[in-house]
């Protein structure tokens, strides 16, 4: 299967911010394609350049195999997206703006069209409100059925489950796991949070400052079998002295707020717990994390897993 | 192209802001003809104070004098002059709005042009400001024709009057009307092109006012120094220019020419000033659009 998306060399700067550097990446066909970084990272503006809507200083796009700046209208034809979130005209009804977009699109879609669309994300029966009284859940599944409208191969996705509740979040991720694999469509999908992105992509990308960090195919780019195994232990007590001076001294990533955090193979959890009860270090509790996010958060922000750890829940 | 224009135009016509204007102008033009319906005496009496001293007319010519193509001459005056308002409204909103609501991006990551996009968002304000001229016609010249009934009409100059026969007025009304469209449609076109520097339409709505007033007062000043310098070149100097057409010829006898023009190289001039304007304006938003970053 060729590449779908196929980015060389772009570089867009705002003055003397640089957006975007040297950035380049292949997506291929029928692939979910996690796009990873934090805010500001340069995810929003890249995808506004594989949509025309910022012009880049240097550097090719090819989608669909066809340059993006001579074949425009027909590679958008074939093309759905939201950029950020999808604001849409509020004094129009759902209905009339998924008609609206879809006519944008050159779509001929029938009303019982347009009401599956508005099924599949849930908003049929509110087909006829207007926009305006729709909850920020109901406008970003709304925003979703406008960029799937017209039946598009290529779907870009930026944030998609912003500003959507637990329930929200799982559907839409249903919905994309059933785009990519039922419907064998072309995903890209941008998101700061690894966590929602692993779960449904086949590869990513991980930028940071506008440039490249690592791309590749989630098993290849991260060791499964390791994880972050957290001790926590009893305040004042010598548990890190012991653990130090023992055989897992070699595994201690970090040591904060009477935590001790181990990189280890899935593998040898059981028995590193083992030993660590015999010590009798006055553990309280321990937790087990992929290794994944740890280097999620090393890459783009220098920080680990350890040293955020405090403010996140297990 | 078509089918972008309908849904343009469906985007207009569904907004209830929209209709402000609509009901500014019907609830101006029902006030006027109310009070020139129960009071209209008056007002000829005030029109005619200053030619009284050359000028003996009868009751009855006076009663004659207050038909409705006169009224309809008198609403024109006043509301030409706030049109630009309620022209702007809309046309600044056109593209600072979809950026203020965000739709901008959403309809410029669809398969439409730029310049495409442009030409319909432009044809759109530009057939609102026309369905806002008809209505005000359909009001104004039919409405007052319908309450005041027609005669010949007299037009008011600093100079004198202009007097047309009944049967030579209709057409010029006509003209008129053509002319206020091209005249607020170069507002449009100020409006339009403002707007595709903002993102949010106060901006463009209220500078679009700024610069008509500015102009306006220029145009208006009677200073020697500008009269041949800026005057001539500013589009506000041209937009009152559809007076002309109830401005007619005279014999030697001093009777009007029926179906004349008192100065129709002059009108001419002043749209072929206009439609340049229109071209500056568009042309220049359209550049400025095409290279722009969606940034909203």
């Amino acid at each position: 299967m060729g590449d779908v998306i196929k980015v060389s060399n772009l570089t867009k700067n705002f003055g003397k911010i640089k957006a975007v550097t040297e950035l380049s990446f292949n997506v291929r066909q029928g692939q979910v394609y996690g796009f990873l970084g934090q805010n500001g990272a340069g995810k929003s503006t890249t995808m506004r350049m594989l949509l025309t809507l910022i012009r880049p200083d240097s550097g090719d796009i090819e989608i669909f195999g066809q340059n993006l700046n001579r074949h425009r209208k027909s590679i958008l034809r074939n093309t759905g997206a939201i950029i950020e979130k999808p604001d849409l005209y509020k004094y129009l009804s759902g209905i009339e703006n998924l008609r609206l977009f879809a006519t944008m699109s050159g779509a001929r879609v029938s009303e019982k069209k347009l009401m599956e669309q508005l099924e599949q994300v849930g908003l049929a029966e509110r087909a006829h409100s207007k926009v305006k009284t729709y909850s920020q859940g109901m406008k970003q599944r709304l925003g979703i059925a406008t960029a799937l409208v017209h039946d598009p191969d290529l779907v870009i996705l930026d944030e998609p489950t912003n500003g959507l509740d637990p329930q929200g979040i799982a559907d839409i991720r249903k919905l994309i796991l059933h785009l990519g694999r039922e419907k064998n469509k072309t995903l890209l999908i941008s998101s700061h949070l690894l966590s929602e992105v692993e779960q449904v992509a086949d590869a990513m990308l991980i930028i940071d400052k506008g440039k490249k960090l690592v791309e590749g195919k989630v098993e290849d780019l991260f060791d499964p079998s390791e994880t972050i195994l957290e001790l926590r232990i009893e305040e004042g007590l010598t548990g890190l002295e012991k653990i130090k001076n023992s055989s897992l001294d070699a595994m201690i990533q970090e040591s904060r707020n009477n935590s001790i955090f181990l990189k280890v193979h899935q593998k040898d959890v059981k028995e590193i717990l083992e030993t660590v009860l015999k010590m009798d270090i006055g553990l309280i509790s321990f937790n087990t994390k992929h290794s994944l996010e740890d280097y999620f958060l090393k890459l783009t922000s220098g920080y680990s897993y350890a040293e955020t750890s405090s403010n996140r829940t297990f | 192209m078509l089918k972008l224009l309908r849904i343009e135009l469906f985007k207009i016509f569904k907004r209830p802001r929209t209709y402000i204007a609509f009901g500014a102008i019907a609830a101006i033009v029902i006030l006027i003809q109310v009070a020139l319906k129960y009071d209209g005496k008056s007002y000829v009496d005030l029109l005619l104070n200053n030619l009284s001293d050359s000028f003996e007319l009868s009751d009855e010519y006076k009663n004659k004098l207050l038909n409705g193509y006169l009224i309809c001459f008198v609403i024109l005056n006043t509301l030409l002059i706030q049109m630009p308002l309620l022209v702007a409204l809309i046309a600044g909103d056109s593209i600072a709005g979809e950026a203020n609501m965000g739709t901008l991006r959403l309809s410029m990551s669809r398969p439409v042009s730029r310049t495409q996009y442009m030409t319909v968002k432009f044809l759109a304000s530009v057939i609102y400001t026309l369905a806002l001229l008809v209505w005000m016609a359909m009001l104004a010249l039919f409405g007052s024709m319908l309450i005041f009934g027609t005669n010949d009409m007299v037009v008011f100059r600093s100079d004198g009057i202009e007097q047309m026969r009944h049967f030579d007025v209709l057409w010029r009304y006509f003209a008129a009307f053509g002319y206020a469209a091209v005249a607020l449609t170069t507002v449009a076109a100020l409006a339009f092109l403002l707007s595709v520097f903002a993102e949010n339409s106060i901006g463009p709505i209220i500078a679009t006012m700024s610069i008509v007033i500015v102009f306006t007062i220029l145009s208006e000043m009677n200073i020697p120094l500008y009269d041949n310098t800026i005057k001539p070149y500013l589009f506000t100097s041209h937009m009152v220019a559809w007076k002309g057409f109830f401005y007619v010829k005279a014999d030697a006898m001093g009777t009007t020419i029926n179906g004349s023009i008192e100065n129709l190289p002059a009108i001419l001039k002043s749209l072929s000033i206009l439609f340049i304007y229109i071209i500056i304006f568009f042309g220049t938003a359209l550049c400025v659009f095409r290279k722009k970053d969606i940034l909203t």
